[in-house]
Protein backbone atom coordinates (compact mmCIF):
# COMPACT_ATOMS: atom_id res chain seq x y z
CA UNK A 1 0.00 0.00 0.00
CA UNK A 2 2.20 2.80 -1.15
CA UNK A 3 -0.44 5.40 -1.87
CA UNK A 4 2.02 7.75 -0.17
CA UNK A 5 3.50 7.98 -3.62
CA UNK A 6 0.57 10.09 -4.82
CA UNK A 7 1.88 13.46 -3.68
CA UNK A 8 5.38 12.35 -4.57
CA UNK A 9 4.29 11.10 -7.96
CA UNK A 10 2.67 14.25 -9.16
CA UNK A 11 5.91 16.17 -8.78
CA UNK A 12 8.48 14.16 -10.70
CA UNK A 13 6.15 13.91 -13.70
CA UNK A 14 6.92 17.35 -15.20
CA UNK A 15 10.62 16.71 -14.74
CA UNK A 16 10.23 13.36 -16.47
CA UNK A 17 8.56 14.75 -19.56
CA UNK A 18 11.38 16.96 -20.84
CA UNK A 19 13.91 14.27 -19.97
CA UNK A 20 12.17 11.86 -22.27
CA UNK A 21 12.33 14.33 -25.11
CA UNK A 22 16.06 13.77 -25.31
CA UNK A 23 15.69 10.20 -26.45
CA UNK A 24 16.44 9.91 -30.13
CA UNK A 25 13.50 8.97 -32.25
CA UNK A 26 13.96 5.74 -34.18
CA UNK A 27 12.59 5.39 -37.70
CA UNK A 28 9.16 4.25 -38.74
CA UNK A 29 7.67 7.68 -38.14
CA UNK A 30 5.17 7.45 -40.97
CA UNK A 31 3.89 4.16 -39.64
CA UNK A 32 3.56 5.61 -36.13
CA UNK A 33 1.50 8.55 -37.41
CA UNK A 34 -0.62 6.26 -39.56
CA UNK A 35 -1.43 4.01 -36.59
CA UNK A 36 -2.13 7.07 -34.45
CA UNK A 37 -4.61 8.33 -37.04
CA UNK A 38 -6.43 4.98 -37.03
CA UNK A 39 -6.58 5.05 -33.22
CA UNK A 40 -7.94 8.59 -33.24
CA UNK A 41 -10.51 7.73 -35.92
CA UNK A 42 -11.79 4.68 -34.05
CA UNK A 43 -11.82 6.52 -30.71
CA UNK A 44 -13.52 9.70 -31.86
CA UNK A 45 -15.52 8.30 -34.78
CA UNK A 46 -18.60 7.25 -32.82
CA UNK A 47 -18.58 10.48 -30.80
CA UNK A 48 -18.24 12.69 -33.90
CA UNK A 49 -20.89 10.67 -35.72
CA UNK A 50 -23.27 11.46 -32.87
CA UNK A 51 -22.36 15.17 -32.91
CA UNK A 52 -22.85 15.41 -36.69
CA UNK A 53 -25.98 13.22 -36.58
CA UNK A 54 -27.61 15.87 -34.41
CA UNK A 55 -27.17 18.37 -37.27
CA UNK A 56 -29.00 16.12 -39.74
CA UNK A 57 -32.63 15.20 -40.25
CA UNK A 58 -34.03 11.72 -39.85
CA UNK A 59 -34.59 11.64 -43.59
CA UNK A 60 -30.92 12.40 -44.22
CA UNK A 61 -29.86 9.73 -41.73
CA UNK A 62 -32.14 7.13 -43.32
CA UNK A 63 -31.11 7.95 -46.87
CA UNK A 64 -27.36 7.90 -46.28
CA UNK A 65 -26.35 6.85 -42.77
CA UNK A 66 -22.66 7.52 -43.43
CA UNK A 67 -23.10 11.00 -44.98
CA UNK A 68 -22.41 14.47 -43.66
CA UNK A 69 -25.15 16.97 -42.75
CA UNK A 70 -26.56 18.44 -45.99
CA UNK A 71 -27.96 20.94 -45.28
CA UNK A 72 -26.96 21.49 -41.65
CA UNK A 73 -30.07 21.50 -39.47
CA UNK A 74 -30.07 23.26 -36.11
CA UNK A 75 -33.62 22.42 -35.06
CA UNK A 76 -32.76 19.20 -33.19
CA UNK A 77 -30.18 20.89 -30.98
CA UNK A 78 -32.42 23.91 -30.55
CA UNK A 79 -35.26 21.63 -29.50
CA UNK A 80 -33.17 19.97 -26.79
CA UNK A 81 -31.96 23.34 -25.50
CA UNK A 82 -35.39 25.00 -25.59
CA UNK A 83 -36.54 26.48 -22.32
CA UNK A 84 -39.32 23.91 -21.91
CA UNK A 85 -37.05 20.94 -22.70
CA UNK A 86 -36.58 18.37 -19.91
CA UNK A 87 -32.83 18.60 -20.57
CA UNK A 88 -32.38 21.49 -18.14
CA UNK A 89 -34.13 19.66 -15.31
CA UNK A 90 -31.94 16.58 -15.81
CA UNK A 91 -28.89 18.81 -15.95
CA UNK A 92 -29.84 20.53 -12.70
CA UNK A 93 -30.49 17.23 -10.91
CA UNK A 94 -27.19 15.76 -12.10
CA UNK A 95 -25.31 18.87 -10.99
CA UNK A 96 -26.86 19.07 -7.52
CA UNK A 97 -26.43 15.35 -6.83
CA UNK A 98 -22.80 15.41 -8.01
CA UNK A 99 -22.00 18.52 -5.95
CA UNK A 100 -23.61 17.10 -2.78
CA UNK A 101 -21.88 13.73 -3.28
CA UNK A 102 -18.52 15.43 -3.77
CA UNK A 103 -18.92 17.75 -0.79
CA UNK A 104 -19.93 14.91 1.55
CA UNK A 105 -17.12 12.64 0.32
CA UNK A 106 -14.43 15.31 0.66
CA UNK A 107 -15.54 16.68 4.05
CA UNK A 108 -16.26 13.33 5.74
CA UNK A 109 -13.26 11.72 4.03
CA UNK A 110 -10.67 14.24 5.18
CA UNK A 111 -12.18 14.28 8.68
CA UNK A 112 -11.93 10.49 8.96
CA UNK A 113 -8.47 10.36 7.43
CA UNK A 114 -7.05 12.91 9.89
CA UNK A 115 -7.08 10.87 13.14
CA UNK A 116 -6.30 7.70 11.17
CA UNK A 117 -3.19 9.41 9.82
CA UNK A 118 -1.94 11.58 12.66
CA UNK A 119 -3.33 10.39 16.03
CA UNK A 120 -1.79 7.53 17.98
CA UNK A 121 -4.43 5.39 19.65
CA UNK A 122 -5.27 1.77 20.26
CA UNK A 123 -7.51 0.30 17.57
CA UNK A 124 -6.37 2.74 14.91
CA UNK A 125 -5.41 0.06 12.41
CA UNK A 126 -8.63 -1.84 13.14
CA UNK A 127 -10.60 1.31 12.42
CA UNK A 128 -8.70 1.82 9.18
CA UNK A 129 -9.44 -1.79 8.27
CA UNK A 130 -13.17 -0.97 8.40
CA UNK A 131 -12.64 1.42 5.49
CA UNK A 132 -10.43 -1.05 3.62
CA UNK A 133 -13.14 -3.71 3.96
CA UNK A 134 -15.62 -1.17 2.63
CA UNK A 135 -13.67 -1.25 -0.64
CA UNK A 136 -14.86 -4.82 -1.15
CA UNK A 137 -18.53 -3.89 -1.38
CA UNK A 138 -19.56 -2.23 -4.63
CA UNK A 139 -22.98 -0.59 -4.70
CA UNK A 140 -24.14 -3.22 -7.20
CA UNK A 141 -24.08 -5.94 -4.53
CA UNK A 142 -26.35 -4.02 -2.18
CA UNK A 143 -28.47 -2.27 -4.79
CA UNK A 144 -31.83 -3.95 -4.13
CA UNK A 145 -31.76 -3.56 -0.32
CA UNK A 146 -30.48 0.00 -0.80
CA UNK A 147 -33.48 0.72 -2.97
CA UNK A 148 -35.86 -0.71 -0.33
CA UNK A 149 -34.15 0.96 2.65
CA UNK A 150 -33.93 4.36 1.01
CA UNK A 151 -37.51 4.42 -0.21
CA UNK A 152 -39.21 2.70 2.76
CA UNK A 153 -37.06 3.17 5.88
CA UNK A 154 -35.13 6.39 5.24
CA UNK A 155 -37.98 8.04 3.28
CA UNK A 156 -35.48 9.44 0.76
CA UNK A 157 -36.86 7.85 -2.40
CA UNK A 158 -36.93 10.16 -5.44
CA UNK A 159 -34.83 12.85 -3.71
CA UNK A 160 -31.37 14.32 -4.33
CA UNK A 161 -30.15 13.19 -0.90
CA UNK A 162 -31.38 9.65 -1.47
CA UNK A 163 -28.90 9.28 -4.34
CA UNK A 164 -26.08 11.53 -3.09
CA UNK A 165 -25.68 9.99 0.38
CA UNK A 166 -25.30 6.35 -0.69
CA UNK A 167 -23.02 7.41 -3.54
CA UNK A 168 -20.87 9.26 -1.02
CA UNK A 169 -20.91 6.27 1.33
CA UNK A 170 -19.65 3.93 -1.37
CA UNK A 171 -16.96 6.43 -2.44
CA UNK A 172 -15.71 7.01 1.13
CA UNK A 173 -13.52 3.90 1.54
CA UNK A 174 -11.42 4.75 -1.53
CA UNK A 175 -11.26 8.39 -0.41
CA UNK A 176 -9.94 7.51 3.05
CA UNK A 177 -7.49 4.98 1.59
CA UNK A 178 -6.11 7.66 -0.76
CA UNK A 179 -6.11 10.54 1.76
CA UNK A 180 -4.58 8.81 4.79
CA UNK A 181 -1.08 8.27 3.34
CA UNK A 182 -1.33 11.76 1.86
CA UNK A 183 -1.81 13.21 5.37
CA UNK A 184 0.81 10.89 6.85
CA UNK A 185 3.35 12.24 4.40
CA UNK A 186 3.13 15.76 5.86
CA UNK A 187 6.22 16.26 8.06
CA UNK A 188 5.87 15.80 11.83
CA UNK A 189 7.80 19.06 12.38
CA UNK A 190 4.76 21.00 11.17
CA UNK A 191 2.65 19.54 13.95
CA UNK A 192 5.36 20.13 16.58
CA UNK A 193 5.79 23.73 15.48
CA UNK A 194 2.03 24.27 15.64
CA UNK A 195 1.93 22.78 19.15
CA UNK A 196 4.77 25.04 20.29
CA UNK A 197 2.75 27.96 19.01
CA UNK A 198 -0.11 26.77 21.19
CA UNK A 199 -2.37 25.28 18.53
CA UNK A 200 -4.60 22.39 19.55
CA UNK A 201 -4.92 19.32 17.35
CA UNK A 202 -8.16 20.70 16.00
CA UNK A 203 -6.48 24.04 15.38
CA UNK A 204 -3.71 22.20 13.53
CA UNK A 205 -6.36 20.43 11.42
CA UNK A 206 -8.09 23.68 10.46
CA UNK A 207 -5.20 26.03 9.95
CA UNK A 208 -2.39 23.84 8.65
CA UNK A 209 -3.56 20.41 7.55
CA UNK A 210 -6.61 21.47 5.51
CA UNK A 211 -4.80 24.10 3.41
CA UNK A 212 -1.89 21.71 2.80
CA UNK A 213 -4.09 18.81 1.71
CA UNK A 214 -5.77 20.81 -1.08
CA UNK A 215 -4.32 18.72 -3.93
CA UNK A 216 -5.35 15.44 -2.29
CA UNK A 217 -8.88 16.71 -1.69
CA UNK A 218 -9.19 17.96 -5.26
CA UNK A 219 -8.14 14.54 -6.56
CA UNK A 220 -10.65 12.55 -4.51
CA UNK A 221 -13.28 15.23 -5.15
CA UNK A 222 -12.86 15.00 -8.91
CA UNK A 223 -13.14 11.21 -8.83
CA UNK A 224 -16.30 11.42 -6.71
CA UNK A 225 -17.81 14.05 -9.01
CA UNK A 226 -17.18 12.08 -12.20
CA UNK A 227 -18.46 8.89 -10.58
CA UNK A 228 -21.67 10.62 -9.51
CA UNK A 229 -22.15 12.45 -12.82
CA UNK A 230 -21.95 9.21 -14.79
CA UNK A 231 -23.86 7.00 -12.34
CA UNK A 232 -26.83 5.08 -13.71
CA UNK A 233 -27.90 2.08 -11.62
CA UNK A 234 -28.74 3.81 -8.33
CA UNK A 235 -30.56 6.77 -9.95
CA UNK A 236 -32.37 4.29 -12.21
CA UNK A 237 -33.94 2.60 -9.19
CA UNK A 238 -34.52 5.72 -7.08
CA UNK A 239 -35.40 8.65 -9.35
CA UNK A 240 -38.48 9.16 -11.48
CA UNK A 241 -40.13 11.91 -13.48
CA UNK A 242 -38.71 15.38 -12.88
CA UNK A 243 -36.05 14.08 -10.51
CA UNK A 244 -34.18 12.11 -13.19
CA UNK A 245 -30.48 12.77 -13.90
CA UNK A 246 -28.86 13.20 -17.33
CA UNK A 247 -27.86 9.53 -17.85
CA UNK A 248 -31.45 8.50 -17.06
CA UNK A 249 -32.74 11.27 -19.31
CA UNK A 250 -30.53 10.15 -22.20
CA UNK A 251 -31.53 6.50 -21.83
CA UNK A 252 -35.25 7.31 -21.58
CA UNK A 253 -35.17 9.83 -24.44
CA UNK A 254 -33.43 7.23 -26.59
CA UNK A 255 -36.10 4.60 -25.95
CA UNK A 256 -39.10 6.96 -26.04
CA UNK A 257 -38.01 8.72 -29.26
CA UNK A 258 -36.43 5.70 -30.95
CA UNK A 259 -37.82 6.80 -34.33
CA UNK A 260 -36.19 10.24 -33.99
CA UNK A 261 -32.55 9.17 -34.43
CA UNK A 262 -31.32 12.70 -35.10
CA UNK A 263 -33.04 13.93 -31.97
CA UNK A 264 -31.42 11.15 -29.93
CA UNK A 265 -28.00 12.14 -31.30
CA UNK A 266 -28.59 15.81 -30.46
CA UNK A 267 -29.75 15.01 -26.94
CA UNK A 268 -26.87 12.59 -26.31
CA UNK A 269 -24.27 15.01 -27.67
CA UNK A 270 -25.45 17.82 -25.43
CA UNK A 271 -25.42 15.45 -22.46
CA UNK A 272 -21.77 14.60 -23.20
CA UNK A 273 -20.58 18.20 -23.13
CA UNK A 274 -20.51 18.86 -19.37
CA UNK A 275 -18.47 15.72 -18.68
CA UNK A 276 -16.06 16.52 -21.52
CA UNK A 277 -15.55 20.12 -20.42
CA UNK A 278 -15.03 19.03 -16.84
CA UNK A 279 -12.56 16.39 -18.01
CA UNK A 280 -10.56 18.83 -20.12
CA UNK A 281 -10.36 21.25 -17.18
CA UNK A 282 -9.44 18.56 -14.67
CA UNK A 283 -7.50 16.17 -16.90
CA UNK A 284 -4.33 16.14 -14.79
CA UNK A 285 -6.26 15.61 -11.56
CA UNK A 286 -8.32 12.75 -12.97
CA UNK A 287 -5.28 10.99 -14.36
CA UNK A 288 -3.34 11.52 -11.12
CA UNK A 289 -6.27 10.24 -9.11
CA UNK A 290 -6.56 7.09 -11.19
CA UNK A 291 -2.82 6.51 -10.93
CA UNK A 292 -3.10 7.02 -7.18
CA UNK A 293 -5.92 4.51 -6.98
CA UNK A 294 -3.82 2.00 -8.89
CA UNK A 295 -0.77 2.63 -6.74
CA UNK A 296 -2.81 2.21 -3.56
CA UNK B 1 -7.32 11.44 27.42
CA UNK B 2 -11.09 11.76 27.14
CA UNK B 3 -10.57 14.86 25.06
CA UNK B 4 -8.47 12.99 22.54
CA UNK B 5 -11.09 10.22 22.33
CA UNK B 6 -13.82 12.79 21.83
CA UNK B 7 -11.81 14.38 19.01
CA UNK B 8 -11.29 11.02 17.30
CA UNK B 9 -15.00 10.25 17.60
CA UNK B 10 -15.90 13.70 16.26
CA UNK B 11 -13.71 13.25 13.18
CA UNK B 12 -14.54 9.65 12.35
CA UNK B 13 -18.22 9.45 13.34
CA UNK B 14 -19.79 11.11 10.24
CA UNK B 15 -17.96 8.80 7.82
CA UNK B 16 -18.71 5.72 9.94
CA UNK B 17 -22.39 6.67 10.26
CA UNK B 18 -22.67 6.96 6.47
CA UNK B 19 -20.92 3.61 5.97
CA UNK B 20 -23.24 1.90 8.44
CA UNK B 21 -26.45 3.40 7.06
CA UNK B 22 -25.72 2.99 3.34
CA UNK B 23 -23.20 0.13 3.10
CA UNK B 24 -23.30 -2.15 6.16
CA UNK B 25 -27.07 -2.21 6.71
CA UNK B 26 -27.91 -2.79 3.00
CA UNK B 27 -25.30 -5.54 2.71
CA UNK B 28 -26.63 -7.23 5.85
CA UNK B 29 -30.17 -6.83 4.51
CA UNK B 30 -29.13 -8.51 1.26
CA UNK B 31 -27.91 -11.51 3.23
CA UNK B 32 -31.08 -11.54 5.32
CA UNK B 33 -33.32 -11.20 2.24
CA UNK B 34 -31.59 -14.14 0.62
CA UNK B 35 -32.91 -16.44 3.36
CA UNK B 36 -36.58 -15.47 3.02
CA UNK B 37 -39.30 -15.57 0.44
CA UNK B 38 -40.25 -11.90 0.43
CA UNK B 39 -42.08 -9.58 -1.96
CA UNK B 40 -40.79 -6.32 -0.52
CA UNK B 41 -43.45 -5.23 1.96
CA UNK B 42 -44.26 -6.27 5.53
CA UNK B 43 -41.80 -8.12 7.74
CA UNK B 44 -39.71 -11.00 6.42
CA UNK B 45 -41.41 -14.06 7.94
CA UNK B 46 -41.34 -16.78 5.29
CA UNK B 47 -37.93 -18.26 6.14
CA UNK B 48 -36.79 -20.65 3.40
CA UNK B 49 -33.19 -21.37 4.43
CA UNK B 50 -30.93 -21.83 1.45
CA UNK B 51 -33.75 -22.48 -1.02
CA UNK B 52 -33.13 -19.16 -2.80
CA UNK B 53 -29.48 -20.07 -3.31
CA UNK B 54 -30.44 -23.47 -4.73
CA UNK B 55 -32.90 -21.79 -7.02
CA UNK B 56 -30.36 -19.18 -8.19
CA UNK B 57 -27.54 -21.65 -8.73
CA UNK B 58 -29.74 -24.10 -10.64
CA UNK B 59 -31.26 -21.34 -12.77
CA UNK B 60 -29.77 -21.51 -16.26
CA UNK B 61 -30.27 -17.78 -16.73
CA UNK B 62 -28.09 -17.05 -13.71
CA UNK B 63 -25.38 -19.61 -14.45
CA UNK B 64 -25.27 -18.31 -18.03
CA UNK B 65 -25.01 -14.79 -16.62
CA UNK B 66 -22.04 -15.86 -14.51
CA UNK B 67 -20.41 -17.35 -17.62
CA UNK B 68 -21.08 -14.10 -19.52
CA UNK B 69 -19.38 -12.14 -16.74
CA UNK B 70 -16.37 -14.45 -16.89
CA UNK B 71 -16.21 -14.14 -20.69
CA UNK B 72 -16.20 -10.35 -20.31
CA UNK B 73 -13.50 -10.54 -17.59
CA UNK B 74 -11.18 -12.67 -19.74
CA UNK B 75 -12.12 -11.05 -23.06
CA UNK B 76 -11.56 -7.52 -21.76
CA UNK B 77 -8.09 -8.36 -20.52
CA UNK B 78 -7.13 -10.33 -23.65
CA UNK B 79 -8.26 -7.47 -25.92
CA UNK B 80 -7.25 -4.43 -23.91
CA UNK B 81 -3.88 -5.59 -22.61
CA UNK B 82 -2.12 -6.00 -26.00
CA UNK B 83 -3.96 -3.07 -27.60
CA UNK B 84 -3.37 -0.79 -24.62
CA UNK B 85 0.27 -1.77 -24.38
CA UNK B 86 0.84 -1.24 -28.10
CA UNK B 87 -0.78 2.19 -28.06
CA UNK B 88 1.05 3.21 -24.88
CA UNK B 89 4.43 2.22 -26.33
CA UNK B 90 3.53 4.06 -29.50
CA UNK B 91 2.53 7.22 -27.65
CA UNK B 92 5.56 7.11 -25.38
CA UNK B 93 7.79 8.32 -28.23
CA UNK B 94 8.54 11.86 -29.07
CA UNK B 95 6.03 12.82 -31.70
CA UNK B 96 3.95 15.71 -32.94
CA UNK B 97 0.56 16.05 -31.25
CA UNK B 98 1.38 13.64 -28.45
CA UNK B 99 -0.50 15.54 -25.75
CA UNK B 100 -3.59 15.89 -27.93
CA UNK B 101 -3.46 12.19 -28.76
CA UNK B 102 -3.35 11.27 -25.08
CA UNK B 103 -6.37 13.46 -24.40
CA UNK B 104 -8.34 12.02 -27.31
CA UNK B 105 -7.72 8.43 -26.36
CA UNK B 106 -9.08 9.08 -22.89
CA UNK B 107 -12.35 10.65 -24.08
CA UNK B 108 -14.46 7.45 -24.22
CA UNK B 109 -13.47 6.60 -20.66
CA UNK B 110 -14.80 9.91 -19.35
CA UNK B 111 -18.20 9.56 -21.01
CA UNK B 112 -20.93 7.90 -18.99
CA UNK B 113 -21.41 4.25 -19.92
CA UNK B 114 -25.04 5.10 -20.65
CA UNK B 115 -24.15 7.85 -23.12
CA UNK B 116 -21.57 5.70 -24.90
CA UNK B 117 -24.13 2.90 -24.95
CA UNK B 118 -26.88 5.03 -26.50
CA UNK B 119 -24.54 6.22 -29.28
CA UNK B 120 -23.34 2.69 -30.05
CA UNK B 121 -26.90 1.39 -29.96
CA UNK B 122 -27.69 3.76 -32.83
CA UNK B 123 -24.49 2.91 -34.74
CA UNK B 124 -25.31 -0.80 -34.45
CA UNK B 125 -28.92 -0.58 -35.67
CA UNK B 126 -29.59 -3.26 -38.30
CA UNK B 127 -29.63 -2.03 -41.92
CA UNK B 128 -29.85 1.72 -41.39
CA UNK B 129 -27.13 1.92 -38.71
CA UNK B 130 -23.80 3.30 -39.91
CA UNK B 131 -21.86 0.12 -39.13
CA UNK B 132 -24.09 -2.02 -41.35
CA UNK B 133 -23.83 0.68 -44.02
CA UNK B 134 -20.05 0.60 -43.88
CA UNK B 135 -20.05 -3.18 -44.04
CA UNK B 136 -22.36 -3.02 -47.05
CA UNK B 137 -19.93 -0.60 -48.75
CA UNK B 138 -17.24 -3.30 -48.67
CA UNK B 139 -19.66 -6.01 -49.77
CA UNK B 140 -20.43 -7.53 -46.38
CA UNK B 141 -23.82 -7.87 -44.79
CA UNK B 142 -24.58 -7.59 -41.09
CA UNK B 143 -26.94 -10.10 -39.48
CA UNK B 144 -30.65 -9.50 -40.22
CA UNK B 145 -31.51 -8.76 -36.60
CA UNK B 146 -28.41 -6.60 -36.14
CA UNK B 147 -25.33 -7.45 -34.10
CA UNK B 148 -27.12 -6.74 -30.84
CA UNK B 149 -30.26 -8.64 -31.85
CA UNK B 150 -28.57 -11.89 -32.78
CA UNK B 151 -27.82 -14.18 -29.81
CA UNK B 152 -24.57 -15.52 -31.31
CA UNK B 153 -23.09 -12.04 -31.79
CA UNK B 154 -24.63 -9.95 -29.00
CA UNK B 155 -22.18 -10.69 -26.17
CA UNK B 156 -19.16 -10.24 -28.43
CA UNK B 157 -20.57 -6.95 -29.67
CA UNK B 158 -20.96 -5.77 -26.07
CA UNK B 159 -17.35 -6.80 -25.47
CA UNK B 160 -16.16 -4.74 -28.45
CA UNK B 161 -18.06 -1.66 -27.26
CA UNK B 162 -16.64 -2.10 -23.75
CA UNK B 163 -13.15 -2.33 -25.24
CA UNK B 164 -13.74 0.96 -27.07
CA UNK B 165 -14.97 2.53 -23.84
CA UNK B 166 -12.23 1.33 -21.48
CA UNK B 167 -9.10 1.06 -23.65
CA UNK B 168 -8.21 4.66 -22.79
CA UNK B 169 -7.89 3.81 -19.10
CA UNK B 170 -5.37 1.05 -19.85
CA UNK B 171 -3.40 3.37 -22.13
CA UNK B 172 -3.28 6.22 -19.59
CA UNK B 173 -2.23 3.94 -16.74
CA UNK B 174 0.43 2.22 -18.86
CA UNK B 175 1.77 5.59 -19.99
CA UNK B 176 1.99 6.67 -16.35
CA UNK B 177 3.87 3.47 -15.56
CA UNK B 178 6.25 4.11 -18.44
CA UNK B 179 7.19 7.47 -16.93
CA UNK B 180 8.50 5.58 -13.92
CA UNK B 181 11.06 3.69 -16.00
CA UNK B 182 14.47 5.29 -15.29
CA UNK B 183 15.95 7.05 -18.29
CA UNK B 184 19.39 5.58 -17.52
CA UNK B 185 18.14 2.12 -18.45
CA UNK B 186 17.25 3.29 -21.96
CA UNK B 187 20.55 5.07 -22.39
CA UNK B 188 22.52 2.04 -21.21
CA UNK B 189 20.56 -0.23 -23.57
CA UNK B 190 21.13 2.13 -26.48
CA UNK B 191 24.86 2.26 -25.77
CA UNK B 192 24.84 -1.53 -25.92
CA UNK B 193 23.26 -1.29 -29.36
CA UNK B 194 19.83 -2.63 -28.47
CA UNK B 195 17.10 -2.04 -31.05
CA UNK B 196 13.86 -0.21 -30.18
CA UNK B 197 11.95 -3.46 -30.02
CA UNK B 198 14.60 -5.12 -27.83
CA UNK B 199 14.43 -2.22 -25.41
CA UNK B 200 10.64 -2.52 -25.19
CA UNK B 201 10.67 -6.28 -24.77
CA UNK B 202 13.55 -6.58 -22.32
CA UNK B 203 13.20 -3.39 -20.28
CA UNK B 204 9.95 -1.51 -20.69
CA UNK B 205 7.39 -4.30 -20.64
CA UNK B 206 8.91 -6.15 -17.64
CA UNK B 207 9.13 -2.90 -15.66
CA UNK B 208 5.50 -2.20 -16.52
CA UNK B 209 4.50 -5.49 -14.85
CA UNK B 210 3.12 -4.03 -11.61
CA UNK B 211 1.02 -1.45 -13.50
CA UNK B 212 -0.37 -4.09 -15.85
CA UNK B 213 -1.22 -6.43 -12.98
CA UNK B 214 -3.02 -3.70 -11.02
CA UNK B 215 -4.89 -2.56 -14.12
CA UNK B 216 -5.95 -6.18 -14.69
CA UNK B 217 -7.37 -6.28 -11.19
CA UNK B 218 -9.44 -3.11 -11.72
CA UNK B 219 -10.63 -4.39 -15.08
CA UNK B 220 -11.70 -7.72 -13.56
CA UNK B 221 -13.66 -6.12 -10.73
CA UNK B 222 -15.39 -3.78 -13.20
CA UNK B 223 -16.32 -6.63 -15.54
CA UNK B 224 -17.88 -8.64 -12.71
CA UNK B 225 -20.21 -5.73 -11.87
CA UNK B 226 -21.11 -4.95 -15.47
CA UNK B 227 -24.60 -3.47 -15.68
CA UNK B 228 -25.02 -0.08 -17.39
CA UNK B 229 -23.71 -0.95 -20.85
CA UNK B 230 -25.66 -4.21 -21.09
CA UNK B 231 -28.84 -2.59 -19.81
CA UNK B 232 -28.64 0.08 -22.52
CA UNK B 233 -27.43 -2.03 -25.44
CA UNK B 234 -29.49 -5.20 -25.04
CA UNK B 235 -31.29 -5.19 -21.70
CA UNK B 236 -29.76 -8.64 -21.20
CA UNK B 237 -31.27 -10.08 -24.38
CA UNK B 238 -31.76 -11.38 -26.96
CA UNK B 239 -32.95 -14.57 -25.25
CA UNK B 240 -30.73 -13.79 -22.21
CA UNK B 241 -27.63 -13.97 -24.42
CA UNK B 242 -26.03 -11.00 -22.65
CA UNK B 243 -27.49 -11.22 -19.14
CA UNK B 244 -24.94 -10.49 -16.42
CA UNK B 245 -25.19 -11.23 -12.71
CA UNK B 246 -26.03 -7.57 -12.07
CA UNK B 247 -28.77 -7.34 -14.72
CA UNK B 248 -30.18 -10.64 -13.40
CA UNK B 249 -30.48 -9.41 -9.84
CA UNK B 250 -31.89 -6.01 -10.83
CA UNK B 251 -34.48 -7.76 -13.00
CA UNK B 252 -35.49 -10.14 -10.23
CA UNK B 253 -35.59 -7.35 -7.67
CA UNK B 254 -37.38 -4.59 -9.54
CA UNK B 255 -39.45 -6.24 -12.26
CA UNK B 256 -40.47 -9.47 -10.56
CA UNK B 257 -40.30 -8.43 -6.90
CA UNK B 258 -38.40 -11.67 -6.13
CA UNK B 259 -36.35 -10.05 -3.40
CA UNK B 260 -35.18 -13.35 -1.92
CA UNK B 261 -33.79 -14.44 -5.29
CA UNK B 262 -32.22 -11.00 -5.84
CA UNK B 263 -30.62 -11.19 -2.39
CA UNK B 264 -29.18 -14.64 -3.05
CA UNK B 265 -27.85 -13.48 -6.45
CA UNK B 266 -26.23 -10.45 -4.72
CA UNK B 267 -24.47 -12.69 -2.23
CA UNK B 268 -23.29 -15.05 -4.99
CA UNK B 269 -22.00 -12.06 -7.00
CA UNK B 270 -20.13 -10.82 -3.94
CA UNK B 271 -18.63 -14.23 -3.19
CA UNK B 272 -17.55 -14.76 -6.81
CA UNK B 273 -15.91 -11.31 -6.86
CA UNK B 274 -14.24 -11.92 -3.50
CA UNK B 275 -12.88 -15.34 -4.48
CA UNK B 276 -11.55 -14.05 -7.79
CA UNK B 277 -10.06 -10.98 -6.07
CA UNK B 278 -8.31 -13.12 -3.46
CA UNK B 279 -7.07 -15.54 -6.12
CA UNK B 280 -5.77 -12.63 -8.19
CA UNK B 281 -4.10 -11.19 -5.10
CA UNK B 282 -2.59 -14.56 -4.20
CA UNK B 283 -1.33 -15.63 -7.61
CA UNK B 284 -0.77 -12.44 -9.59
CA UNK B 285 -0.49 -9.37 -7.39
CA UNK B 286 1.65 -11.14 -4.80
CA UNK B 287 4.64 -10.65 -7.10
CA UNK B 288 4.41 -6.93 -6.40
CA UNK B 289 3.76 -7.07 -2.67
CA UNK B 290 7.42 -6.78 -1.71
CA UNK B 291 7.86 -3.56 -3.68
CA UNK B 292 4.52 -2.23 -2.49
CA UNK B 293 5.26 -2.65 1.18
CA UNK B 294 8.53 -0.76 0.92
Amino acid sequence: MSAATIPARTKPAPAGAPRRRKRSNPGGNVLVYAISLVVVAVTLGPVLYGVLGGFRTNAQLAENPAGLPDPWVLSKYAGVLAADSPFWGYFLNSTIIAVVTTAVVVVFGIMAAYPLARYRFRGREALFLVFVIGLLFPATVAIIPLFILITQNYQLGNTWWGVALPQAAFALPMTVVILRPFLQALPAELEEAAQLDGASRIGFFWRILLPLSGPGMVTVGVLAFVGSWNAYLLPLLLLRGDMRTLPLGVADFSSEHSADTAGVFAFTTLAMIPALVFFLAMQKRIVNGLQGAVKG
Amino acid sequence: MWRKRAEIAFFVAPALALLVAFVAVPVATAVQMSLYRWKGFGPMVDFVGLANYVSVLTNDVFTDALVHNLIIVVGSILLQLPLGLAIALLLNRKMWGQGLLRTIIFVPYVLAEVIAGVVWFQLLQPQYGVIDTMLAAVGLQGPDQGFLGTPEYALWTVLVVLTWKYLGLAVILFLAGLQGVPEELYEAAQLDGASWWQVQRRITIPLLGPTMRTWGFLSMIGSLQLFDMVWILTGGGPANATTTMATFLVNEGTKRQNFGIAGAASVVLFVVALVLALAYQRFILSRDSKEDEA
